[in-house]
């Protein structure tokens, strides 16, 4: 794992002799986490700021203007600050256990699966081969997060939200696992920088959703799961503002109610760039063609890279921002339909036909 | 802890539950134990809309029993209305239905002229016919914006509001009150028309007419949305009339009666006559008759007609008298009226008694939201939870106005 790290390879030849092999795997383990986690805050200070601008152009507003200055940039530090100095509630009765562990539990998944996020192609915390994999199983640990915090608030309103989110991400695993598995076939890695690398034919845009077809159709599936996972709206319904209160969040204020917002849009963050990673060419664009081109792979091109995601990964969640603000909310059996009885066969349809898709391309070359 | 802490006891114990079950299945019991979920929706909601309380019996999602709740805005209006002087009642009646204030001062001012026995001067029947129309737009208005957030579309809330903006500025001018107007009096209107403000309500109109066309296609042709809306909720007409429903809640179940041309008030029947309106009805077109779709259908399509209306009234409108003369203290002939007016959610009734004297003997005010939330009880049961979020936004209550 040490090989592939850029940071162990950037100290490793510094380091004093007397610094043992596990001190520096050890300091980079915290550089590492401390990036991961100001990613999360940045991501969660823009993600929340970019909500409300973008809900406030969509409806004809302005949004927040004062803060700050330019357009309002500090409205979201703002309300960190007041969130953190609330006072810390705890409803009587709520399981204090559980109820204190359920943020850390969704954030710490989050993290987790953050660290198996490349940044650029040759900057990551690890070069894992089930990359894909291991981003998936950590980001559905957050269900277990909501489901106790919604046992855990010993509100009514809470406990519909925890069982619709159970229920929901239970729905949704099978299509957003079945419809990546059309991408994977075609590039036949769960590596996230073996897979971006493979898209970077055709002067960057050899996308995977481009290749094949029916890999462009798993994408929608798969978008379309993403916003049930990290329950975006039409999706929104263990929150569900207008029907449960606030779902699982109701009791909570303060701090504790920012981290779950933080976890959203970490996780949107996560999702948007998995599935850039997968069917959209990952680090590759144009532009990342030119400075490859160009400048050869140094640090230019690692930076246009990671911008490149970035901006990829922002795309995404401005498209669910666009969505949210746009569409109304499903019924819960919706949901269950939809998940079960369309996006789990077309998903599984996308795959055979990849496949097959990928067969024919074979022979015929 | 003290004695006088109430405990909650529930009617079946677990205990009750275990001997009735037997001795075998006691330890079954222990482990698995359904009972019926009761969830108080309400007073303190987003979706009920001010402060009534719904007690739902659920099991799981599935909604098995509800029953609402009334009283917490409750403010006397009536008996009120029996301690102040005539004219001294008129700001009351704003605040029974807020959205529709225009229309509550109008059903009073009718009871009492219809004691009286005056005739009101043409221009300001005019004036009350248009801030009567412009009123009913605002309230269903909001109505359709905020049933759109009780299903979790936001954005279409704003854009109403953006255009309910522009109607209360238009009130604004005509009478300096925003949501409160006492602007209909008794023997007319307080005050003529500022100049420009019957142009600026053409201007109103013209734009109205392309935003409607927006909201229609925006919200009530999304697909999510009729799914969530179309076979919710059903009343059926038999239903409708069983429960005396009055308004979009009685047409959108198909029925055909409109208190403005079926009971005429002030110009309606000229208007009626004219051909300048129609009254649009349910008719199942995304599902069944009654459903929750046709009644939000029916106020969309009511904000149209009384676009047409205040067209109408702009032609037609001449200079004149805007006020009855009246004696500044006002003593009412003996005698009772009852006058009922198409509010925006239906029958708003002013039943008066008067000996004669400053004050009336008897003020009773048959509110269209109170008489149309029982129905509530009957359609709600075998919904699931989200529906009846739909179901209660359908009804289009007003607590102001069913606790007044």
């Amino acid at each position: 794992m040490n090989d592939g790290n850029a940071l162990y390879r950037f100290l490793q030849p510094h380091a004093p002799d007397f610094v043992p092999d596990w001190g520096v795997v050890l300091t980079v383990a915290i550089i590492g986490v401390s990036i991961v986690i100001a990613i999360v805050g940045l991501i969660a200070l823009a993600g929340t700021w970019a909500e409300r601008k973008v809900s406030a152009h969509i409806q004809c507003r302005y949004g927040p203007m004062y803060v700050g200055g330019w357009h309002g940039w500090a409205q979201a530090l703002a309300d960190g600050i007041k969130l953190i100095s609330k006072e810390d509630m705890i409803p009587v009765g709520a399981d204090r256990m559980l109820f204190m562990l359920s943020p850390s539990i969704l954030l710490g998944s989050v993290f987790a699966a953050l660290c198996a996020m490349p940044l650029a192609p040759a900057f990551y915390f690890g070069y894992i081969d089930l990359g894909v994999f291991m981003i998936l199983a950590f980001s559905s640990l957050t269900t277990i997060g909501v489901v106790m915090a919604g046992w855990a608030s010993n509100s009514k309103w809470s406990l519909y939200g925890a069982m619709r989110e159970a229920a929901q991400v239970v729905a949704y695993e099978i299509p957003l696992g079945v419809s990546l598995l059309a991408p994977l076939l075609v590039v036949g890695t769960f590596n996230m920088v073996e897979a971006s690398n493979a898209q970077a034919d055709y002067f960057g845009m050899g996308w995977l959703a481009f290749k094949n077809p029916f890999v462009l159709g798993a994408s929608v599936i798969f978008f379309i799961a993403v916003l049930a996972e990290t329950k975006r709206a039409p999706f929104d319904l263990p929150e569900a503002e207008s029907e449960l209160v606030a779902g699982f969040l109701t009791e909570y204020s303060g701090i504790r109610w920012s981290l779950f917002f933080m976890e959203e849009y970490a996780a949107m963050f996560l999702m948007s760039v998995v599935t850039a990673f997968f069917f959209f060419g990952g680090f590759e664009s144009p532009l990342s063609y030119l400075a490859m081109k160009s400048f050869g792979d140094g640090y230019v091109y690692q930076v246009v890279c990671f911008l490149t995601l970035a901006a990829k990964g922002s795309f995404g969640i401005f498209m669910m921002m666009w969505l949210r603000w746009t569409l109304p909310r499903l019924r819960i059996d919706q949901v269950m339909t939809m998940g079960y009885k369309y996006l789990t066969p077309l998903a599984l349809f996308c795959v055979l036909g990849a496949g097959i898709w990928e067969a024919i391309k074979h022979a015929v070359s | 802890m003290s004695e006088q802490t109430t405990q909650y006891k529930p009617s079946i114990t677990i205990a009750d539950q275990q001997a009735a079950a037997g001795k075998g299945a006691r330890e079954f019991m222990m482990d698995v134990r359904t009972t019926d979920l009761e969830v108080n929706m309400g007073p303190q909601h987003p979706a009920t809309h001010g402060v009534m309380r719904i007690l739902i019996r659920a099991d799981g999602e599935l909604v098995t029993g509800a029953q609402p709740h009334l009283g917490y805005l409750h403010r006397c209006a009536e008996k009120i209305g029996e301690n102040v002087e005539w004219l001294q009642y008129l700001p009351y009646t704003d605040r029974y239905d807020y959205l529709s204030s225009m229309n509550n001062n109008l059903g009073y001012s009718l009871a009492v002229e219809k004691l009286l026995g005056i005739e009101i001067p043409r221009r300001a029947s005019m004036i009350r016919t248009i801030c009567v129309e412009l009123n009913r737009i605002a309230s269903h208005l909001v109505a359709f914006g905020t049933y759109g957030l009780d299903l979790g579309a936001f954005t279409p809330f704003l854009y109403c509001f953006r255009e309910r903006e522009w109607l209360l500025m238009l009130f604004e001018k005509i009478c300096g009150a925003r949501l409160t107007y006492s602007y209909l009096r008794i023997g007319g209107v307080f005050n003529d028309a500022p100049p420009g403000w019957l142009e600026e309500v053409e201007q109103f109109c013209d734009v109205f007419d392309e935003k409607w066309v927006e909201y229609r296609d925006l919200l009530m042709m999304n697909h999510i949305f009729i799914k969530r809306t179309a076979d919710i909720g059903v009343i059926t007409p038999e239903q409708a009339l069983d429960f005396g429903l009055t308004g979009p809640m009685l047409r959108g179940s198909g029925i055909d009666w409109d208190l403005r041309r079926d009971m005429p008030y002030m110009l309606y029947d000229e208007i009626w006559k004219a051909g300048v309106y129609q009254i649009p009805l349910g008719s199942g077109a995304q599902g069944v008759l009654g459903d929750c779709w046709d009644r939000v259908y029916v106020r969309v399509q009511e904000m149209v007609e009384s676009i047409k209306i205040v067209r109408w009234c702009l032609a037609n409108i001449e200079p004149g008298p805007t006020i009855a003369e009246l004696p500044k203290v006002l003593r009412v002939p003996p005698g009772e009226a009852y006058v009922g007016i198409e509010n925006p959610r239906g029958e708003l009734g002013h039943y008066l008694v008067s000996d004669g004297g400053k004050v009336a003997v008897r003020c009773r005010v048959r509110g269209p939201s109170f008489c149309n939330l029982p129905i509530l009880e009957d359609i709600m049961p075998h919904t699931f939870l989200a529906d009846s979020v739909a179901i209660i936004g359908s009804t289009d209550v007003v607590i102001g106005e069913t606790d007044r």
